[in-house]
């Protein structure tokens, strides 16, 4: 890079409706590194924010859910493909973030790659896991299929801006249900780069939807809102979750709570988190 | 601006004489227009101003239905929401009117009674208003002898934009009076007019012909109501009523689906026209959509919490 070079640095944007924008309300914050020093100025989401995202996540939820497994299994394995070819960015953010040695930045990113093939995978499984025929007392099949909540809000982690982030986010879309995601407050970078990537990976618009802010003063609103179908609460720290779930519940939200660093990575539980169980009737031998 | 001289509607006695006085209104400052209108919309209305915003837009809609495959089933349900939008909440206004074919004014009249809902009827061959005089003033009349309370009705817009004024007049001044104490709102569809001059030349030409309303447009088109445009007629309004007493009311119609552009319509019309237009007499809403936002809005602001779109029903 010659002297002459002028350092192009960057703001990170929200993500809704498929396009990086700044915040309705023209806030941004400063985020700093783990050991403090400025790492990026990024938007500060407002409550009006969070409405404009729910409102492209309900439009984007009915196509979404009715591509095929299969469709949404090569979209989520092609943000892999994306991130894969960003490590070392990826891994750059995370040490900074989250104050590791780049090897361990490396390794965190790689598992946060591999999470994504892991989701892809599932697309097209959870139905078979999660799904079955039943036995009934007459002449008839009876099968249940998990099909998707709706539009899911999902609190991220805050310490592990990309390998929380990417689980909490990748289970719900993996199902077929949309999601509107407040990334960590401290650590949001990492975050802001899947959802780069996502914008090339063949998502439709809306599908992933990615405010950052403070989360104490969204959060109120994403549990409240009466047209968001399920929450995940795992970045949410300390009692708050008692209350926030108390507010979802006005609404009749499926709610998460948060589990932190106890979670069994090859536990279903996030993908049983979002879905809803239908039940079909057949007659047998007509 | 050159307003024309006289104290009472001036009568308009030949072609020559309305050609003058269309040339003689100046032209519209097309960038202050657009600059104005935006500069009105960055307008934040908040709170317990921002909840009388929304019963006034309420009680501003025309609700519409103005769809090939209408059924008289629609209408039922249409014109049930139409008196009572929100059924939990009486304190909701009624809207304005509803806002029908010709052909479906009988099944709207029998829903709506004696309500204070009005009924008004899109005709004269809406939308492209091709058809000739005497078929657009048969529509008018089935309209009214259905119980129509209201006309829509669409200007010749290509007999206007060759220049046949007199023509657009004469046939206005028609359908007036067959309309007779039924309310005339004239249709100029303005995403059709081209310029803001048009648009202006327009709306005079359709108050002189004695319309009671101007619309923008028949929601038919890709150019539907914009903000500019509206603050045109809106200066048209409040300039004709300066130079002849008469106040004539304005209708914005297509487009507009949310209650935030409601709202900029309304600080549009205040800052225009005056308070005076601040109501359902002088201001209206075509629109289908747009409802169900109010309606959502205002629950928002009782809740406090953003509220789901299917709340309330479709039609």
């Amino acid at each position: 890079m010659s002297d002459s070079h002028v350092e192009v640095r960057k703001t990170y944007k929200l993500l809704i409706d498929g396009a990086l924008a700044r915040s309705e309300s023209g806030r941004s914050y400063e985020v700093t590194t783990a050991a403090g020093a400025f790492l990026a100025n990024v938007a500060q989401g407002s409550r009006k924010d969070v409405r404009a995202a729910v409102v492209a996540a309900r439009a984007a939820q009915a196509n979404w859910w009715s591509a095929t497994a299969y469709n949404r299994g090569q979209v989520i394995y092609r943000l892999a493909e994306m991130a894969e070819s960003r490590r070392a960015e990826l891994a750059e953010h995370v040490a900074l973030s989250e104050g590791l040695k780049p090897a361990a930045a490396q390794v965190t990113v790689a598992r946060a790659v591999d999470r994504m093939v892991w989701y892809a995978g599932w697309t097209d499984k959870v139905a078979q896991v999660l799904g079955g025929a039943n036995p009934v007392a007459g002449p008839f099949f009876n099968f249940s299929l998990p099909t998707p909540s709706g539009v899911v809000g999902v609190v991220a982690p805050q310490e592990s801006s990309l390998e929380g982030f990417v689980d909490c986010v990748l289970a719900p879309l993996c199902v077929g249900n949309t999601v509107v995601v407040l990334a960590s407050q401290l650590r949001p970078t990492p975050a802001l780069l899947v959802g780069e990537m996502s914008t090339t990976s063949d998502f439709p618009t809306g599908v992933l939807n990615i405010v950052t802010g403070f989360t104490q003063e969204l959060t109120p609103t994403l549990a409240s809102h009466e047209d968001i179908d399920g929450i995940d609460l795992e970045g949410v720290e300390g009692d708050a979750a008692d209350a926030l779930a108390k507010v979802a519940a006005g609404s009749i939200k499926r709610v998460l709570r948060p589990r932190g660093r106890h979670d069994d990575p090859t536990s279903l539980r996030r993908l049983r988190a979002f879905v809803e169980t239908s039940t079909v009737w057949h007659t047998i031998g007509q | 601006m050159v307003i024309p001289d006289a104290s009472t509607m001036p009568a308009v006695e030949s072609e020559a004489q309305l050609r003058a006085l269309l040339a003689g209104l100046c032209g519209v400052d097309a960038v202050g227009a657009e600059a104005r209108a935006a500069k009105l919309a960055t307008r934040s209305i908040k709170r317990s101003t921002k909840r009388a915003a929304l019963d006034l837009a309420i009680s501003m809609v025309d609700l519409t239905a103005l769809e090939g495959a209408d059924s008289p089933g629609r209408i039922v349900s249409l014109c049930t929401k139409a008196m009572r939008p929100d059924p939990r909440d009486p304190r909701v206004p009624s809207v304005a009117a509803v806002c029908v074919y010709a052909d479906l004014v009988a099944q709207a009249r029998t829903v709506l009674g004696d309500s204070s809902v009005k009924v008004a009827a899109v005709a004269t061959a809406f939308p492209s208003g091709r058809a000739s005089l005497r078929v657009k003033l048969a529509d008018v009349s089935d309209a009214l002898d259905a119980g129509a309370d209201e006309v829509d009705m669409v200007i010749d817009r290509g007999a206007f934009l060759s220049g046949r004024v007199g023509q657009v007049f004469d046939e206005i001044v028609a359908v007036k009076e067959v309309c007779g104490r039924a309310q005339l709102k004239v249709i100029l569809e303005t995403g059709e007019l081209v310029t803001y001059d048009n648009v202006r030349r327009a709306s005079w030409l359709a108050m002189l012909g004695g319309a009671d309303f101007i619309k923008t447009s028949t929601g038919k088109v890709v150019v539907s109501a914009t903000t500019p445009v509206a603050l045109v007629m809106l200066e048209a309004v409040r300039d004709f009523a300066e130079s002849t007493g008469h106040l004539v009311g304005v209708k914005v119609a297509g487009g507009i689906r949310n209650s935030k552009d409601a709202i900029h319509y309304l600080v549009l019309v205040n800052e225009t026209a005056g308070s005076s237009w601040l109501t359902p007499d002088l201001f209206r809403f075509g629109a289908s959509s747009l409802l169900n936002d109010l309606l959502m809005q205002r629950l928002k602001q009782q809740r406090g919490a953003y509220v789901r779109p299917d709340e309330f029903s479709g039609d």
